[in-house]
């Protein structure tokens, strides 16, 4: 299959700011990509570069075989829904979306008719009906989202472009919109790459997700490749909560001081190392091998689950398990852990 | 001038609780209350009056002749021409001055910033000093001037240089920070959807901005027809060919012509009136929008 995006090496500085450090990257046709990452991680800096709203120092962006630095925005047709949306105050909903219709050259734009029907089905796509006449100032937070999105979609875009799609609505509307969206992207299959920061948005929508950290690319795989088999200790870190051990390896066990805590390890690289334990990869067990003894020093709700803070020796943070089905020990009870995943770092 | 849009008459229980919150007795609201009453009445309502009162002092008659007699005519017609060049040329020039402080970032922007705001804060008559030390028979192109006979101070281009100048500031002090709290993003938006750039301009960015324009623009031309200090020295005022409606008014008045006088300055008044109900309209109905473009 050919590629819709590629690109490659890119580099860009503002200032002095290094924002892309040498950035390749390869989308597919239909693809629902996440760019994940920080605040300055470079991954808005990115998306402005793909829209051509960016130079980039170095390096290019291919749609297709065809350069993007030959095309002219026009020319791009790009699908960029901002973060404010940035709809057209002035104009109600209908000019909003035929904005891009319009402004084709004479020859090449529609009938009015044309345009009007198609700004009738575009609101059907986007589940609004009917609200031609409104002006964005009279929509919902969620609806204007949604005309964003239609606006885009009109100039039938070869790339859809989303800058923290969700990032200015409230929680609920949040999950509605996300589950909607992976549903019309499903249905319409326009290539999509979206920007997020928040790690469950990228992990539930996107088909791959690609992780920055200042200004380079750390990982790009499916939500289960990044989440289950992190490439870097920041990319373990930023997906979620997690637990930080040192321990020694040697042979195919890792050793917290000289307590076995995990075996059957292949990567067999010896040496000090980071291990990075999931709180819901932590789990109280009754007999002695390869467990960690601790205290439980406090208990609080976490979501559905409870959580347990447990203070063990030699190490200063406390540790955070999560608590699924299991009783709840009291606090000050001396517990013993089990590790039953985790993820090892060679230290640095 | 933004107070204007506070919402004056807001309701009597709130209001009493608001002061309880600020802690001000109602003697201390009512002391304040009068005082600027007072204030308004004595320095900005009788002075107006009064140009009324006495233009009409002399019956309608002598109105009608001090404002159609050949001079007052010549002036009057002076100041819409020169306002008539000066706003639209400062129209243009404050919104290109204006996008490229708001759009764009480049350095000396603050200089330019600051450089706007200069015929604020010189004395006009110095601003048309300036102009006769540089086109005078005695300035920097005078002898040039003279040798093509092209003739600036004395004449109309020396008013019309001399109004721009004093009146540039008011439209791009209005857009830019209208313009710096819009951003780029709809601009953007609009490049992404196939928009040329023109199209961008006249369709998102000019309407965006459309009544932070009228505003700059009606403060404008209420100064450009005003002005005085600046216009008295370039003018020379040369009766019927160089003086403007606030010279002709001085003229006459230091001719012990009273009535005439305050008949041409009615006029002047009434403009500054009509400013006055449009500025008012303007912020009852988009006054959220023009607050938030001076706040930000």
């Amino acid at each position: 299959m050919s590629v819709a995006v590629t690109i490659e090496t890119i580099e860009k500085r503002f200032e002095n700011f290094p924002a892309l450090r040498g950035v390749s990257l390869d989308i597919q046709p239909g693809e629902l990509v996440a760019l994940l990452g920080p605040s300055g991680s470079g991954k808005t800096t990115l998306l402005r570069l793909i829209a051509g709203l960016e130079e980039a120092d170095r390096g290019r962006v291919l749609f297709g075989e065809t350069d993007t630095r030959e095309l002219s925005l026009r020319d791009r047709r790009i699908g960029f829904v901002f973060q404010q949306y940035a709809l057209f105050k002035t104009m109600n909903v209908a000019e909003n979306i035929a904005f891009g219709l319009k402004s084709r050259p004479r020859h090449e734009r529609p009938s009015n008719d044309e345009i009007r029907k198609r700004v009738r089905d575009l609101l059907d796509l986007v589940q609004l009906p009917g609200l031609e006449k409104r002006y964005p100032s009279q929509l919902s937070g969620g609806q204007r989202q949604r005309v964003a999105l239609a606006r885009a979609l009109a100039i039938e875009p070869r790339v859809l472009l989303l800058d923290e799609p969700f990032g200015a609505l409230d929680a609920k509307v949040r999950k509605d919109l996300r589950a909607w969206l992976r549903e019309l992207h499903g249905r319409t299959g326009h290539t999509t790459v979206f920007v997020t920061h928040d790690q469950e948005e990228a992990l539930e929508l996107a088909d791959r997700v690609a992780i920055l950290n200042e200004g380079r690319i750390e990982q790009v795989g499916s939500a289960d490749d990044v989440y289950d088999h992190p490439a870097t200790p920041f990319i373990c870190e930023f997906l979620g909560e997690v637990n930080k051990l040192p321990v020694k390896v040697v042979g195919s066990q890792a050793f917290f001081g000289d307590r076995p805590v995990l075996g059957g390890l292949s990567q067999n690289q010896g040496g000090p190392a980071s291990l990075y334990v999931r709180p819901q990869h932590l789990r109280i067990v009754d007999e002695t091998p390869l467990a960690l003894p601790g205290t439980v020093e406090h208990l609080r709700r976490n979501g559905p689950l409870r959580r347990a803070e447990v203070a063990v020796e030699g190490l200063k943070k406390r540790l955070e398990v999560d608590l699924a089905s299991q009783v709840a020990p009291a606090i000050g009870e001396r517990i013993r852990l089990r590790i039953t995943h985790g993820n090892l770092f060679a230290a640095a | 001038m933004s107070d204007a849009t506070l919402p004056s008459a807001s309701a009597q229980e709130p209001r009493r609780s608001a002061s309880r919150a600020r802690g001000e007795s109602p003697v201390v609201q009512v002391i304040l209350i009068a005082v600027s009453l007072v204030f308004l009445l004595l320095f900005l309502l009788l002075p107006l009056v009064t140009v009324f009162v006495e233009a009409a002092a002399k019956g309608w008659e002598a109105y009608r002749a001090a404002i159609t007699e050949p001079d007052a005519q010549a002036a009057i017609q002076l100041t819409l021409l020169v306002a008539a060049i000066a706003v639209p040329f400062n129209v243009i020039v404050g919104i290109a001055a204006a996008w490229a402080i708001a759009k764009f970032e480049f350095r000396g922007k603050d200089l330019l910033i600051s450089l706007i705001d200069l015929p604020f804060s010189v004395s006009p008559v110095i601003s048309g000093l300036v102009f006769v030390l540089l086109f005078g028979a005695q300035g920097y192109f005078g002898p040039w001037l003279q040798a093509n006979d092209i003739k600036i101070v004395f004449a109309l281009p020396g008013l019309i240089l001399a109004t721009v100048f004093v009146t540039f500031p008011f439209v791009a002090r209005e857009l830019i920070p209208h313009m710096q709290s819009l951003g780029s993003s709809d601009e953007e938006a609009a490049l992404t959807l196939g928009a040329s750039p023109w199209r961008v301009f006249f369709r998102v960015t000019l309407p965006n901005v459309k009544w932070s324009l009228f505003y700059g623009v009606l403060l404008c031309n209420a100064r450009a027809m005003g002005e005085f200090g600046a216009v008295a020295v370039v003018s020379g005022k040369i009766r019927g060919l160089t003086n403007t409606m606030p010279l002709h008014i001085e003229i006459l008045y230091n001719e012990y012509m009273g009535a005439a006088a305050f008949a041409v300055a009615s006029l002047l008044a009434g403009l500054a009136l009509v400013t006055l109900v449009l500025k008012t309209l303007l912020e009852w109905h988009y006054g959220d929008v023009i607050s938030a473009s001076r706040h930000h």
